[in-house]
């Protein structure tokens, strides 16, 4: 099947998904996330990779963070930046997603950053630029409903990489709200192309998707088990809407089962790095002993989450 | 008129006709004579079927007719001679003078026959009863809910027995409402990996189980539309097995398609019920093949604005009418069932679950007739299609299987140019 994300040189045009995307195009984008890391040290944090090009965050879906995030990544490439928080304006309106791509289109916009409520989204707009010849816009999805949050994805394999070196003799574990969470689609997608031999996914079974062993994910209902020698857990924020209801009786009884404790992270390998890609419900899926302990690199996430978004957008963009 | 269809391969399941360069004769609307012209039959009109099929014409068991001239001028160029019509029109079918108009309508089109099914609840709405007596003096063949359910498992109860003292038919899609209302597609691998709200098999089980007990008790006539599973095809097959009078029906999109084409969420694979999986699909085609199901176009024309959707977002449903031969010749190959088996499906087989005495080619039954060249190869593209729907996950595919000419009681209602 053609994949949308790649042109026909094989180059990344959209970044869509992590999913289908060969590891020598993860480890170009990690590796240029790299290079710069050090512009974001400098005085001047600018480099004028995107001058004169138009970024537009499209954003159909509350965020502050990975808007914020973006936006600080495409203004050290030098682009113009432009906000749109679509959710109530247009969209009441009656005009459709495409519609407004359209008029933005017409705007001369270089590239995209997509939130969106329903999975899938940013395909759409990725093939409708592609039915009418715009190969010179391009996409980043920044999270689609359920299905991917790529450069989340990424920028933990960033982090990982940086702590760890090596992904090929790592014991990767993702905690929490699996199937609602784009992130860790992202994450599993990303650590088995780059080579983790040992991914698991640990949480009560309403928050499991069905046939996740079909991604090549060991699953673990019991935390204590699952936690055992992992050199990385990946924490999942758990929505308020979530807590109480059909899929958990509390958020009390949650933490107490998957809620990570010094106690429980001490299972892990002693040097095993405790990430979350935010926003933290202290007291919910973490104590805050652990998100605040020495193992915890949820920081850095945020700063490396920087790079490897300018990395993603000076390559498409680029290409 | 008396017409001759000469020099086609005469093909009629249900009578076990098969006969190669043989004519077909009709006077007065019907059935005159096969490979021999009764006494004293002078034919009026020829038409030539050297290389084609003469078969009944199709009764399709699902087809939505939103703009209705366009959507039977599409069923007589897909050879469907008989449309049966859910009730989920707008607005649904519940009320006589409603299905009077869409009968007079169609009889005044007059294209392929029109066969309304009422609505069993006003609005739809699965809480109080249509005028089913009403509706049916007014032409109804049956009563059903389309693809919305009856919630309240008592109200569906009365509706069976209310039903089962007029002798009435009651078609249902069978959907457990809590386990479909949010989800979009099969649950399973494709709706994990691509971050899809599933919908369970236990949807479809729950509802067929409730169903089953119901007509054990009532003793009404059930006809069970859009299976999508293998478990769901299993509960049918007891239940038959048992003696129960429950018939069903798939959608032919269903037999050929599974969640995995969905690929990088394509609106125009999402269904009601969804594709579901590989062993899935089997078991469907195995029904049909055995007859236990008859296969339906499910024909569902949604606009363009509707498609260019997130899929989620997105309408289900396909255009149908136009492909349920083509795609049916297809599953036929692909499944080698012969083509006279596969006929009986979208012809004999309906006939039956609606009790009517149509959809066969025995002299004396009215002359509902398609004429298709089997070999002949067409594009799927929106202006080939007569129906406003253009919606297919099959555009650009090349179609086998072409129809030449249609005849609805003898009146030639379709014919291809060259």
């Amino acid at each position: 099947m053609h994949n949308p994300q790649l042109n026909k040189n094989g180059e990344l045009s959209h970044l869509l998904s992590v999913e289908g995307l060969p590891k020598a195009i993860l480890n170009q984008i990690l590796d240029t996330a790299a290079s710069f890391m050090e512009v974001s040290a400098r005085e001047v944090k600018k480099v004028p990779l995107l001058r004169g090009k138009s970024v537009f965050n499209l954003f159909f879906e509350n965020s502050t963070r990975t808007r914020t995030t973006f936006e600080i990544a495409a203004k050290r490439l030098s682009a113009d930046v432009i906000n749109l928080d679509i959710n109530k304006s247009s969209a009441s309106k009656g005009e459709t997603l495409l519609d407004t791509i359209d008029n933005l289109c017409a705007m001369h916009a270089n590239l995209f950053v997509v939130r969106h409520a329903s999975s899938g989204a940013p395909y759409l707009i990725a093939e409708h630029l592609q039915r009418a010849g715009r190969d010179d816009i391009h996409v980043v999805n920044a999270g689609d409903g359920r299905h991917a949050h790529p450069t989340q994805g990424l920028l933990d394999m960033y982090t990982i990489r940086h702590y760890k070196k090596d992904f090929t003799q790592l014991r990767v574990a993702i905690v929490g709200d699996i199937l609602h969470s784009r992130v860790a689609r992202s994450d599993i997608h990303a650590l088995t192309t780059l080579g983790v031999p040992e991914v698991r996914a640990i949480g009560p079974e309403t928050l499991l998707p069905k046939h996740l062993d079909k991604l090549g994910v060991h699953v673990f209902h019991d935390m204590n088990e699952g936690l055992k020698d992992v050199d990385v857990v990946i924490m999942l924020r758990l929505q308020n809407e979530r807590m109480t209801g059909a899929l958990l009786p509390s958020a009390g009884e949650y933490f107490r089962h998957y809620g990570l404790t010094p106690q429980k992270l001490a299972l892990a390998k002693p040097d095993a790095i405790v990430m979350h890609p935010g926003p933290m419900n202290r007291g919910v899926e973490i104590h805050s002993a652990v998100a605040d302990g020495p193992q915890a690199v949820i920081l850095p996430q945020v700063t490396f989450g920087i790079a490897v978004r300018m990395a993603v957008m000076s390559i498409v963009a680029g290409n | 008129m008396n017409i001759e269809i000469k020099n086609g391969r005469v093909i009629d399941p249900k009578n076990g006709i098969d006969r190669s360069n043989t004519s077909l004769y009709i006077a007065d609307g019907r059935v005159a004579g096969i490979g021999e012209a009764p006494a004293g039959f002078a034919a009026e009109q020829s038409i030539d079927a050297a290389g084609c099929v003469v078969c009944p014409g199709l009764i399709d068991l699902g087809a939505r007719l939103n703009s209705i001239e366009a959507e039977l001028a599409a069923a007589v160029a897909g050879g469907v001679t008989s449309v049966v019509v859910p009730p989920d029109a707008d607005p649904p079918l519940d009320e006589p003078e409603l299905a009077d108009r869409l009968v007079h309508r169609g009889a005044e089109i007059g294209r392929a026959r029109v066969l309304p099914l009422g609505a069993l609840t006003l609005g739809l709405n699965g809480e109080r009863l249509s005028e089913l007596a009403g509706l049916k003096k007014a032409g109804c063949v049956a009563f059903s809910q389309a693809n919305k359910t009856v919630v309240d498992t008592e109200a569906l109860l009365r509706a069976m027995e209310y039903a089962a003292t007029f002798g009435f038919a009651i078609w249902l899609q069978p959907q457990d409402y809590w386990l479909s209302r949010n989800g979009i597609a099969h649950e399973g691998e494709v709706a994990s990996r691509l971050g899809l709200a599933g919908i369970p098999v236990a949807a479809e089980t729950i509802a067929i189980g409730t169903i089953i007990q119901l007509v054990r008790d009532t003793g009404c006539r059930v006809h069970l539309t859009r299976i999508s599973s293998a478990a769901g095809m299993a509960l049918i097959q007891r239940a038959q097995h048992d003696h129960l009078p429950i018939t069903c029906d798939v959608g032919v999109h269903h037999l050929l398609l599974t969640e995995n084409d969905i690929g990088f969420f394509n609106p125009h694979a999402r269904f009601c019920p969804p594709l579901r999986a590989q062993s899935d699909r089997l078991a469907l085609s195995s029904a049909a093949a055995s007859g236990l199901a008859a296969i339906c176009s499910d024909h569902t024309p949604v606009g363009a604005d509707d498609k260019l959707l997130p899929f989620g977002e997105a309408k289900p449903g396909a255009t149908g009418l136009e492909v349920l031969l083509p795609l049916t010749l297809k599953w036929a190959e692909a499944a080698q069932i012969d083509l006279p088996t596969a006929l009986a499906r979208i012809t004999s087989a309906p006939a039956e679950v609606l009790g009517l005495s149509s959809g066969h080619l025995a002299v004396g039954a009215s002359a509902d007739v398609c004429v298709f060249d089997p070999e002949a190869t067409w594009q799927l593209t929106p202006e080939a299609l007569k129906s406003r729907g253009k919606n297919s996950p099959w555009l650009g595919y090349m179609m086998t299987g072409q129809v030449k000419a249609t005849l609805v009681g003898g009146r030639l209602v379709y014919q291809a140019f060259g």
